[in-house]
């Protein structure tokens, strides 16, 4: 079963217009900080959002919110078409929906490769442990990590672990992956193995959600780019028109640094 | 659990502990690096044959001046007849009733006994009272106080006052399981209210010590608070404070002779009893021998796990 089919299968309520995430008026405060002031943003399924700016912008922080890992300040999600910013929305079923990949893998240390996948099938949805496994084996194969699930994480490359990272975000079979800088914390010449399995995601239908500094990467796998800054949607388009014709000052401003920097 | 909050993420989570094996700069002195520590440790002679020979001559002459100061003292004859003479050493040892003596290594058993039924108890009591303490949420605060009025009362009271407490405090009311029970086992009782306190703050300090980060990814799967405590935290925490946690447990093993106030015939009452009958001190030579004997090893042991866990970090530091 592909993921496409899989995000199918378990929304009821998509396919229509729908849409498989819906943010407005977001606020999130830490303390004094505001951090995100009013995102709007609308994902249909399948869509794959690169969210783009300067570090601090509040890409993380909109990522983690959406996860519900950080409770929002004011303003609603929806996650296809259910508002999980309700009160009495039980936030640990709203996760086993979304996954979300870090930018440093928090795999856990104490674990194997294999039991670091099937620890959220298994105890989160109670799937059978010989299920879950099997399921697992799959995933790590599938991610070029067969004869790795024995391992502990420690024991394999930085882009390995993201892999895992990932492969353990899919057992979940989310509706929506969020995908946190993904590629900040790995060695350059790691990089492109996870982006890889990130453009093989795309390609199978997986609707995601991706904070990115990979410019390159963004304006090959995105149906739409969105541009952060000082906590809001500067900016939304489709990558062929932000990254040559972008509308907003602060765009231009941003994406004149990024192309001095070599990195467009 | 508490939530993490980071506000605005740093470009570069440092996730990996920050040993970079290898990476000390030239010039700088060893023993602030803290590589000088194996300066302390066993292998301190640092390997060449000229380095064991050193360290064997300075620790013979080291011996030799102790030994010396011991012998030449004034009152040394006295001393080494009340409490290192060898035969009373030995009927203490294997004791006399008789002659109205008990044996101290028979009554250390006693010690034996009491400190493994405590330090169980201790492990799971301690447990509940860190993992209480951390909970969160408003319908949990009167856990919570309770928790930490306990830990402050009973760190902060002296074992032995813990022990009278117990020992003579329970009998005197009365009850009828509560006030029958025998000398060891108020003892035991005492000890475990005592050492629990100790040992959830070292459990504490282990929960605090996992990264947020942690416990961002197994809520990011779905897990539940309890979950994610059991398999996910837990398992973390309480590797980092296995060799604290066997620290209290060595100080545990000697302070089960404290009971001894109670009137429990282990090692230092057997001991006591000795000197009581025969005006020689060398039965408590012997109870403290043995209860070396109980516990070197578990110092041992625990140096080598706190060694074990450096090498696992030091070569994970560059995963």
């Amino acid at each position: 079963m592909t993921a496409a089919e899989n995000t199918a299968a378990e929304n009821p309520v998509a396919g229509g217009a729908v849409p498989a995430l819906e943010i407005k008026g977001l606020h999130k405060s830490f303390g004094q900080a505001e951090v995100l002031r009013g995102i709007d943003l609308s994902v249909a399924a399948h869509e794959v959002i690169c969210l783009i700016g300067a570090s601090g912008s509040g890409k993380s922080t909109l990522l983690r919110t959406v996860n519900l890992l950080e409770p929002v300040s004011a303003g609603d999600i929806w996650l296809s078409g259910q508002r999980i910013t309700a009160p009495g929305i039980d936030a640990n079923r709203v996760r086993q929906h979304i996954g979300i990949v870090f930018q440093a893998y928090n795999l856990f240390p104490h674990m194997t490769v294999l039991r670091n996948v099937t620890l959220g099938p298994v105890k989160a949805l109670g799937v059978r442990t010989a299920k879950a496994t099997e399921e697992a084996r799959a995933l790590l194969a599938r991610f070029g990590l067969d004869g790795r699930a024995g391992e502990y994480p420690d024991r394999l490359s930085g882009g390995q672990q993201q892999r895992v990272a990932i492969a353990r975000a899919l057992a979940m079979r989310p509706r929506l992956l969020l995908l946190d800088e993904v590629t900040s914390a790995l060695d350059p010449e790691l990089v492109a193995e996870v982006l890889d399995v990130i453009r093989e995601l795309a390609e199978s239908g997986m609707t995601m959600l991706i904070a990115t500094h990979e410019m390159g990467f963004a304006r090959d796998i995105a149906t739409r780019v969105a541009f952060l800054a000082d906590g809001q949607i500067v900016e939304q388009a489709p990558p062929a028109e932000l990254f040559t014709a972008p509308q907003d000052e602060r765009t231009q401003r941003f994406l004149r640094r990024i192309t001095e920097a070599g990195r467009l | 659990m508490t939530p993490p909050a980071p506000s605005v993420q740093p470009p570069g989570d440092p996730q990996s502990g920050g040993w970079q094996p290898g990476g000390l700069p030239s010039g700088e002195p060893l023993l602030l690096t803290g590589r000088g520590s194996r300066l302390l440790g066993t292998n301190a002679a640092g390997g060449s044959a000229r380095g064991v020979a050193l360290s064997t001559a300075s620790t013979l002459v080291l011996l030799a001046v102790v030994a010396a100061v011991f012998l030449l003292a004034p009152g040394s004859a006295v001393v080494r007849h009340t409490f290192f003479n060898p035969s009373a050493m030995w009927h203490s040892l294997i004791g006399d009733p008789a002659k109205g003596y008990y044996s101290v290594g028979a009554a250390l058993w006693l010690n034996i006994k009491m400190f493994l039924s405590a330090e169980v108890l201790i492990l799971v009591l301690a447990l509940v009272i860190a993992v209480v303490r951390q909970s969160p949420g408003p319908v949990l605060f009167p856990l919570r106080l309770a928790a930490t009025v306990y830990v402050d009362i009973f760190r902060g009271v002296p074992l032995i006052l813990v022990i009278y407490a117990v020992g003579f405090g329970l009998p005197a009311l009365q009850l009828t399981v509560v006030s029958t029970q025998n000398a060891a086992v108020y003892g035991v009782l005492a000890l475990v209210l005592s050492y629990s306190a100790y040992v959830s703050e070292v459990y504490r300090a282990g929960l605090n010590s996992v990264h947020p980060s942690q416990v961002a990814a197994a809520r990011s799967i779905g897990l539940r608070s309890w979950p994610a405590l059991r398999y996910v935290i837990l398992p973390q925490a309480i590797r980092t404070v296995i060799p604290p946690l066997l620290n209290d447990f060595i100080s545990l093993q000697k302070d089960t002779a404290l009971v001894s106030v109670l009137g429990s015939i282990e090692a230092n009452r057997a001991a006591e009893i000795y000197s009581d009958t025969t005006f020689n001190y060398s039965s408590y030579t012997v109870a403290a021998i043995l209860f070396l004997l109980l516990t070197i090893p578990l110092a041992r042991f625990t140096d080598r796990l706190i060694a074990r866990d450096r090498a696992r970090r030091l070569a994970g530091g560059n995963g």
